[in-house]
């Protein structure tokens, strides 16, 4: 069984790993895809704000290494998927694709402004995911 | 790296659909870019369309989209003015010589030394003079122009959140024109302000005096225009590295820019450089290869030469709306929270590029000054050298050099004890000033009568020390 969740660096992505991981401590057999886009929209504002691409690489790894900690204690086989397009699109098109069999999401990412303009990105991925979806509030 | 066929076949399919997003969206900046220089449409248009086409094959980073730009549009403005336009194209061809000059001599490995917080400065006094410049086309022209510059905002927002497939700002436009033809409400046209060319740039040698007098007044500009259009496309290339995961030769890129201006300023066009928003929309609409560059400005002239008598019907507070919104991207709004996590040091270096260049309206200037002064913060960071006493052992703390060494020769000013270690072993000696320092506090503890034993030194300064004494 294949258990997804997608995270974005958020406190609501946090819960939504530690969900993942209890799910997937109580199956046999399972193993844990961390997905993590990294939006086009904000490729330009996030390297002006790093000083090199090497922190922008550590900024990025600092999202990652809590929840793959976690996931390893928890004793939970894990591994991190990085997608780079737009959030909703790469996660939804990933998940259909490899026939993940439940997707774990925040209920909502770092940018409310962007929420505003664009719609939110766990209730689009909602809609067009095929399997169950569990939204962590 | 990719093989030359890869770049330039490997996406076929959507390349040539992103290149047609980037060509229609290319068109309203390049008119907006033309007005602020005070030129006539026809040389941004014909900048864009010789820019993008020469940089898809002579270019460093396959995708990057370069033509007229709003930095290089703000430099211009004052030469414009002084000068005219013959001089904007000779301005242009000696820009074209400089940066493939400095292409060539690895320009491009400079960039590591532009801290982020000069490149912030830069992309904020950008946004805001983009921002500036459309201000007169808005201000005092009556209800309408507000009404229509709003309604394009809001759609330019809006319409991203139903329909992403045609980029918002030409959506607005159309339907915006549209509206202001059938209502009949008279506006400013950009054919009230300049006329759209009907036919392909054709080569030409820019009427000037070939002598010293048109160089002094040129160069200043030539090297100005270098600095930001490289600033710009390295910068660019550096965000397409990103979100394409793949690496790119930008010498090579700094060299494309170069003979794509050289050969601009001959047919008629300004200088330009690579637009970070273009090329972001061109890599998010699938654009990767040199075909989506091509594309784009092909398709651009293509339209201009076709739709021409249509373009020059939008309204100007339409284009405002337009470039509202392309400032306040270009602006950025992560900055509010830089200036209150980072160091204190580059939030300064951030506002004053800022403000260099707001007052001095010279991207360049703002740029050379905000790096010298992140350098001398960088050295006054590194310079602090610290000595602490522990039972007659001096130990020395940080790297020994000219800015750092008056605080070493203070720290022995009051020093009684008949015999002294001076423990170097977490310290560095750099140059000849750190050298002399140490003799310097020798000799004056030795006249006191007080020995001293130096210990600790490393390979290098050991040499350094042995080299110089």
């Amino acid at each position: 069984m294949k258990i997804a969740v997608a995270i974005d660096g958020s406190e609501n992505a946090m819960r939504a790993a530690k969900h993942a991981i209890m799910l997937a401590e109580y199956l046999p057999r399972v193993t844990l895809e961390i997905i993590y886009v990294q939006d086009f929209s904000k490729a330009k504002d996030e390297r002006l704000l790093e000083q090199s691409s090497e922190s922008l690489a550590l900024k990025r790894e600092q999202k990652m290494q809590p929840i793959l900690a976690m996931a390893k204690e928890a004793a939970v086989e894990a591994k991190v998927i990085i997608l780079r397009g737009n959030p909703s699109e790469e996660i939804i098109n990933y998940v259909n694709e490899k026939k993940i069999d439940k997707l774990v999401i925040g209920s909502r990412g770092l940018n409310s402004f962007q929420e505003m303009v664009l719609g939110s990105v766990s209730h689009k991925v909602m809609k067009h995911v095929v399997c169950p979806v569990t939204v962590v509030k | 790296m990719q093989t030359l066929q890869q770049q330039w076949f490997g996406n076929v399919r959507a390349d040539i659909l992103a290149g047609i997003v980037v060509g229609l969206a290319l068109i309203p900046e390049a008119l907006a870019f033309a007005f602020i220089v005070g030129v006539d449409p026809r040389v941004a248009l014909y900048a864009s369309f010789t820019i993008a086409v020469i940089t898809a094959f002579v270019g460093g980073r396959p995708g990057l989209i370069s033509a007229a730009t709003g930095a290089m549009a703000l430099v211009l403005v004052s030469l414009m003015a002084d000068h005219g336009l013959e001089y904007v194209l000779a301005a242009t061809i000696l820009t074209g010589i400089i940066q493939l000059i400095l292409g060539s001599l690895g320009v491009a490995n400079l960039m590591r030394f532009i801290p982020n917080s000069v490149m912030l400065g830069f992309v904020n006094a950008l946004g805001i003079m983009i921002f500036m410049t459309q201000l007169p086309y808005l201000i005092g022209s009556g209800t309408m122009t507000y009404v229509f510059a709003v309604v394009t905002l809001i759609l330019v927002y809006a319409v991203p959140r139903f329909f992403t497939l045609i980029p918002a700002p030409l959506i607005a436009i159309v339907v915006m024109t549209a509206i202001a033809l059938f209502s009949g409400v008279r506006l400013q046209s950009i054919g009230d302000l300049g006329t759209m060319p009907s036919s392909l740039p054709t080569f030409f040698f820019p009427n000037i005096p070939l002598n010293v007098e048109t160089l002094k007044i040129i160069l200043p500009y030539s090297l100005a225009l270098s600095i930001v259009g490289l600033l710009e496309s390295l910068l660019t290339s550096q965000v397409l590295d990103d979100m394409t995961d793949t690496p790119s030769n930008k010498n090579r890129e700094a060299r494309g820019q170069g003979i794509a201006n050289f050969i601009t300023g001959f047919f008629g066009g300004m200088a330009g450089c690579a637009l970070i928003g273009q090329s972001v929309i061109n890599v998010k609409s699938g654009g990767r290869g040199r075909l989506s560059t091509l594309t784009a400005g092909a398709f651009l002239m293509f339209l201009i030469i076709v739709l021409g008598d249509l373009v020059v019907k939008i309204p100007m507070p339409v284009l405002a709306g337009v470039m509202v919104m392309v400032a306040a991207t270009t602006f950025n709004w992560g900055s509010f929270k830089f200036l209150r996590s980072a160091p204190r040091s580059e939030s300064i270096v951030m506002l004053i590029t800022v403000a260099i260049i707001l007052y001095t309206h010279n991207l360049a200037i703002g740029v050379v000054i905000g790096v010298v002064l992140s350098a001398l913060f960088f050295v006054a960071k590194i310079s602090r050298v610290s000595v602490t006493n522990k039972a007659g052992i001096y130990k020395v703390q940080g790297p020994l050099f000219f800015a750092s060494t008056t605080r070493f020769i203070q720290a022995f000013d009051n020093i009684n004890e008949k015999q002294i270690v001076i423990d170097f072993e977490n310290s560095q000696l750099w140059d000849e000033s750190a050298v002399g320092a140490i003799l310097k506090v020798v000799t004056k503890l030795e006249s006191k009568g007080t020995t001293v034993t130096i210990r600790g030194l490393n390979t290098s300064s050991e040499q350094l020390y042995e080299k110089l004494l």
